[in-house]
């Protein structure tokens, strides 16, 4: 018996590596202290009934922006463990299947399980206030989309600790992601964590379409839409387009690997290549998917802090949409080097110079919103004036990357690393802490302090060029990417060094904002007004942080920039209180505790399907189905917030009299 | 006062970080800047031109973004014009979206014509010397390389006569790879089931790096080999070597190599004639044409079979393709 369960649990756990215990014990202790304090001071009903069962896109907003800081800290750790190991030649700091387990999770974490919820996070703090209304089109499936991605971030997560992590890169090339490159239980980690949170990652984009669609403020216009509600839009049509892909893709790699099917694998007429066309159809427009949002948080910061309009709203609005749609016709970019011959490789690349064209106006749109303006060097402004050339030189490199020839020269070197590495941090990290720093004052009422703000930005700018730029130079050198060690010979030793010191310096920079953070919640200038940056759109319009139902009286809309206009018309003296007659009562959805449970049986079956426990994949099955059962049996899902108490919000905010 | 002195700190550090990373670059190898022969010759030539397409468009808007930084900053006393409601002209839209359309003409221009002209066989100042033709399969982790022509072996290093173009084919039978050796050309993938063509040719003699570049499992990243380029004397004398000795790489010494593993050098004084097809059919290529084979009630012989296994290299480039079937089936008369 003894023997049994000892040999279950060393196949069970991760062991033998003492980096993993560290974490083990780590691990255990946070949850410790959470399950102390959540007992000490009775907080579960809180908990429960303030968070895990809202459907306020607020909190769901917050939750999103919490979970993905902590997945960027994950996801920054297996950085440096891989920028240590690489800091000179033969290091013996990670041994091969550790560095390639931690490549793998840094690349799915990073892009999936941080830049997904960190962009959903903005979409659900801010879309909704923008456009003047109380809350998405369907608050339910916004906390389901939420809950699915938590519990499948979760469960990739644990494959750190139990199982094993996958290690085939993050995108899972067969025929090394299959039974015979991965034998362990790595890959269904990463099949299932991603088919979870990704269900949830559709349902998102599908619910802001609708909410654009269907909730926006009487008047405002498609034209007269804010740019960031726009380039959420763009992004849920490219999420709708594409996410289905991703699913079935991986769903097929998991038949390969479960029923013993032969779609992608080496023998019995598999065929890898469609695995790497699907997974790129999807994979190319998911960049698009991340990038497009922060280019809209990118013009609502130049606008509001160069205190003037957008320049050139029509060319900026075409350009989203014609990115949306040549992100589409541009995957093959990606294997130039497959031979798929020289019709397609030509057709590919200039699709993909193609999308250098609208983005380009676009820069030349923010820098001329800039011009005649009155620049204002708050937090948010400094991180898009360091994103202006960081995204140019980096789309420049992806330009030079397009031309398929000198691509051959290019692929899976450093230049290839270097190049993605400078437009996704440089466009969609500097843009998603942009609008972090410029939306925090209205989600939690106070300012990030700005001493601190600064150290962590230059830590970064600088960390960034010191890190990334001799990683250019190192592909040059021919050197490939995914290699965990190499030697004195290639003259590679020194550039990687100055690689490592600029991984660290931005490492150093995120721990600045995480006591930055942490020090503005208790000394962080609190906002009276609502609009602590002189700001133009609607959102800025309500107290900070809103009330529950975000407006009290439906804002009517006639021209662009309506908050602003309002502003001008008034002279910028204080805005009149609404008479208490004008307030109603308000309409709003209940919460549930449904999304919680329904995702929570799918972590279960998802759990069970991973170490191929039939009984327990099907229970968590039964409970997905029998929450979708009770869900359509329930009637009672919404209320009116009654009248008093909007009134005595609204008073207490001093907004009504 | 205070700010000053941040400022010029900042700039020593970044100018210090730049002097160290542009010395460390002197003395080490720009191996894609080094190119050795026509093919890396026309990539070099591309990448100098489309950075220098790039540098056109991001060196003026650097410029801009300082300017207009500097000169529209809010403060007191600041006579730039301040104009809140000028937010469209038609001029600006119609330089900026211009000057992009134009350059990506220009540059995709370029890149068709060196896309077309790098499918199709190089063309060389000695035609009249036959080209190369090597047969490359990707392990786990180590290279394979047989010369048909000559019936000789080699692992995780490679010859090649100087100013002869090579044509490599090349498949796997472990995860895919990617074939690159950066001074003579850029790199293409090993897939298994499939045949894929790469020609590269050295112009002179030499000794170049040659690698793995697509991740392949536990030890890729020691998947280098070392490409000896000599003259054709010499080459000759090196392969009359080779089939001198009496190290024969049987199928079963084929299976022992495959079975995953880091590798030493090694050479063979010859290998089982069929190998490198029987790979490539092995993983897929077998599976795809077998309607073809049920159409002949007896055994195919030889040359249908060879035939057949060009459908199954159908990924490949198809001018490529039917050259180097071309070339294995009259091989196989010899």
């Amino acid at each position: 018996m003894y023997a049994s369960i000892k040999s279950f649990a060393s196949s069970f756990f991760v062991t033998g590596d003492p980096l993993i215990y560290g974490a083990d014990v780590s691990i255990a202790l946070t949850s410790i202290a959470i399950l102390f304090v959540l007992f000490y001071f009775k907080k579960w009903g809180w908990l429960w009934r303030e968070w895990l069962t809202t459907v306020d896109h607020k909190k769901i907003g917050i939750m999103y922006l919490i979970a993905s800081l902590l997945m960027l800290f994950r996801g920054g750790v297996d950085a440096l463990l891989m920028r240590t190991q690489l800091a000179l030649p033969n290091v013996h700091f990670l041994q091969a299947d550790h560095y390639n387990e931690v490549f793998t999770t840094h690349g799915t974490i990073m892009i999936l399980f941080m830049a997904m919820p960190m962009m959903f996070g903005l979409f659900n703090m801010v879309v909704p206030l923008q456009i003047g209304a109380r809350d998405v089109a369907y608050p339910f499936l916004n906390s389901v989309s939420f809950w699915l991605f938590l519990f499948g971030a979760m469960l990739f997560n644990i494959s750190f600790v139990i199982g094993g992590s996958p290690d085939a890169g993050w995108l899972s090339y067969p025929p090394l992601s299959e039974l015979s490159g991965s034998s362990g239980v790595g890959e269904n980690f990463y099949i299932w964590g991603i088919q979870i949170s990704g269900i949830g990652s559709l349902a998102t984009g599908i619910n802001f379409i609708v909410t654009i669609l269907k909730m926006r403020a009487p008047g405002m216009k498609f034209m007269k839409m804010p740019m960031f509600t726009w380039s959420v839009f763009s992004s849920s049509i490219i999420i709708i387009f594409a996410f289905p892909i991703l699913t079935v893709t991986l769903a097929l790699l998991f038949i390969d690997r479960y029923m013993g099917g032969h779609l992608f694998t080496m023998d019995g007429g598999g065929f890898p290549m469609m695995y790497i066309n699907l997974i790129w159809m999807w994979g190319h427009p998911e960049v698009y998917i991340v990038v497009l949002p922060a280019f809209g948080i990118f013009s609502e910061i130049v606008a509001t802090f160069s205190r003037k309009r957008i320049f050139g709203y029509k060319s900026m609005v075409f350009a989203l949409m014609s990115i949306s749609i040549l992100s589409f016709f541009t995957w093959v970019h990606h294997f130039f080097t497959m031979g798929s011959g020289a019709d397609v490789n030509v057709a590919f690349a200039i699709a993909t110079m193609a999308i250098g064209i609208p983005t380009g106006a676009k820069v030349f749109n923010w820098l001329f919103t800039m011009f005649r303006g009155r620049i204002r060097l708050e937090q948010p402004m400094m991180w898009t004036l360091a994103f202006i050339p960081c995204f140019v030189v980096g789309g420049a490199t992806g330009v030079m990357l397009a031309v398929a020839p000198a691509d051959y020269q290019y692929h899976n070197s450093y230049f290839l690393i270097a190049h993605f590495h400078q437009v996704l941090i440089g466009g969609v990290v500097f843009g998603y802490l942009a609008g972090i720093y410029y939306w925090w004052p209205k989600l939690f009422g106070f300012k990030l302090n700005e001493r601190l703000g600064k150290y962590a930005f230059w830590l970064w700018n600088i960390g960034f060029y010191v890190c990334f730029m001799p990683q250019y130079a190192l592909g040059f050198m021919g050197m490939t990417r995914r290699v965990y060690t190499y030697g004195w010979d290639m003259g590679w030793g020194p550039l990687n060094l100055v690689s490592t010191i600029g991984a660290f310096l931005m490492g150093i920079g995120f721990v600045f904002q995480v006591w930055q953070i942490l020090y503005s919640v208790k000394y962080g200038e609190r906002d009276k007004t609502g609009d602590p940056w002189n700001a133009r759109t609607l959102e800025w319009s309500i107290p900070s942080p809103p009330p529950m139902y975000n407006f009290a009286v439906v804002p009517v809309v006639d021209e662009r920039d309506p908050f602003w206009e309002e502003k001008e018309r008034r002279n910028f003296a204080p805005a009149e209180p609404v008479p208490v007659a004008k307030l109603e009562p308000i309409h709003m959805p209940r919460n549930s505790g449904i999304p919680f449970i329904f995702a929570a049986c799918w972590f279960v079956a998802g759990f069970g399907f991973v170490f191929g426990w039939n009984w327990m994949a099907f229970t968590g099955l039964a409970g997905v189905g029998i929450s979708l059962l009770v869900r359509s049996f329930t009637y009672d899902t919404d209320y009116y917030v009654p009248l008093e108490e909007v009134i005595e919000t609204e008073k207490a905010a001093g907004r009504a009299v | 006062m205070k700010k000053r002195s941040n400022l010029r700190g900042l700039l020593l550090l970044i100018t210090g970080l730049l002097t160290t990373v542009l010395l460390s670059g002197c003395d080490s190898k720009f191996v894609v800047f080094d190119p050795q022969g026509p093919v890396a010759q026309t990539q070099y030539k591309l990448i100098i031109l489309s950075a220098i397409l790039c540098a056109i468009v991001v060196i003026p808007v650097l410029a801009i973004t300082v300017f207009i930084v500097l000169r529209y900053r809010d403060k007191p006393g600041n006579t730039a014009p301040y104009k809140p409601h000028w937010d469209d002209s038609k001029v600006l839209e119609i330089l900026w979206w211009g000057i992009p359309i134009v350059i990506i003409v220009i540059l995709g221009g370029y890149t068709a014509r060196d896309t077309y002209a790098l499918a199709r066989t190089p063309k060389t100042a000695v035609t009249d010397v036959k080209p190369v033709e090597i047969q490359v399969t990707s392990l786990d982790w180590k290279w394979l390389f047989m010369y048909p022509e000559q019936n000789i072996a080699t692992v995780n290093y490679v010859h090649i006569p100087a100013g002869v173009q090579v044509h490599f084919e090349l498949t796997s039978d472990a995860p895919m790879n990617s074939f690159w050796i950066p001074q003579l050309g850029g790199q293409e993938y090993t897939m298994p089931g499939m045949a894929m063509s790469l020609w590269l040719q050295a112009d002179k003699t030499g000794s170049f790096y040659g690698t793995g570049a697509n991740f392949s499992g536990k030890e890729f990243a020691h998947m280098r080999f070392n490409v000896t380029s000599e003259s054709q004397a010499d080459f000759n004398k090196w392969v009359d070597g080779v089939k001198g000795k009496s190290h024969e790489l049987t199928e079963a010494g084929y299976n022992e190599l495959a079975i995953p593993g880091k590798s030493e050098e090694q050479t063979f004084s010859s290998y089982p004639t069929e190998l490198f097809d029987s790979i490539v059919k092995k993983n897929g290529g077998h599976h795809m044409d077998m309607d073809m084979d049920e159409n002949n009630d007896d055994k195919v012989d030889t040359d249908e079979q060879k035939s057949d296994s060009k459908n199954a290299h159908d990924m490949d480039d198809m001018s490529d393709m039917d050259m180097s079937n071309m070339n294995s089936s009259e091989m196989n008369h010899k």
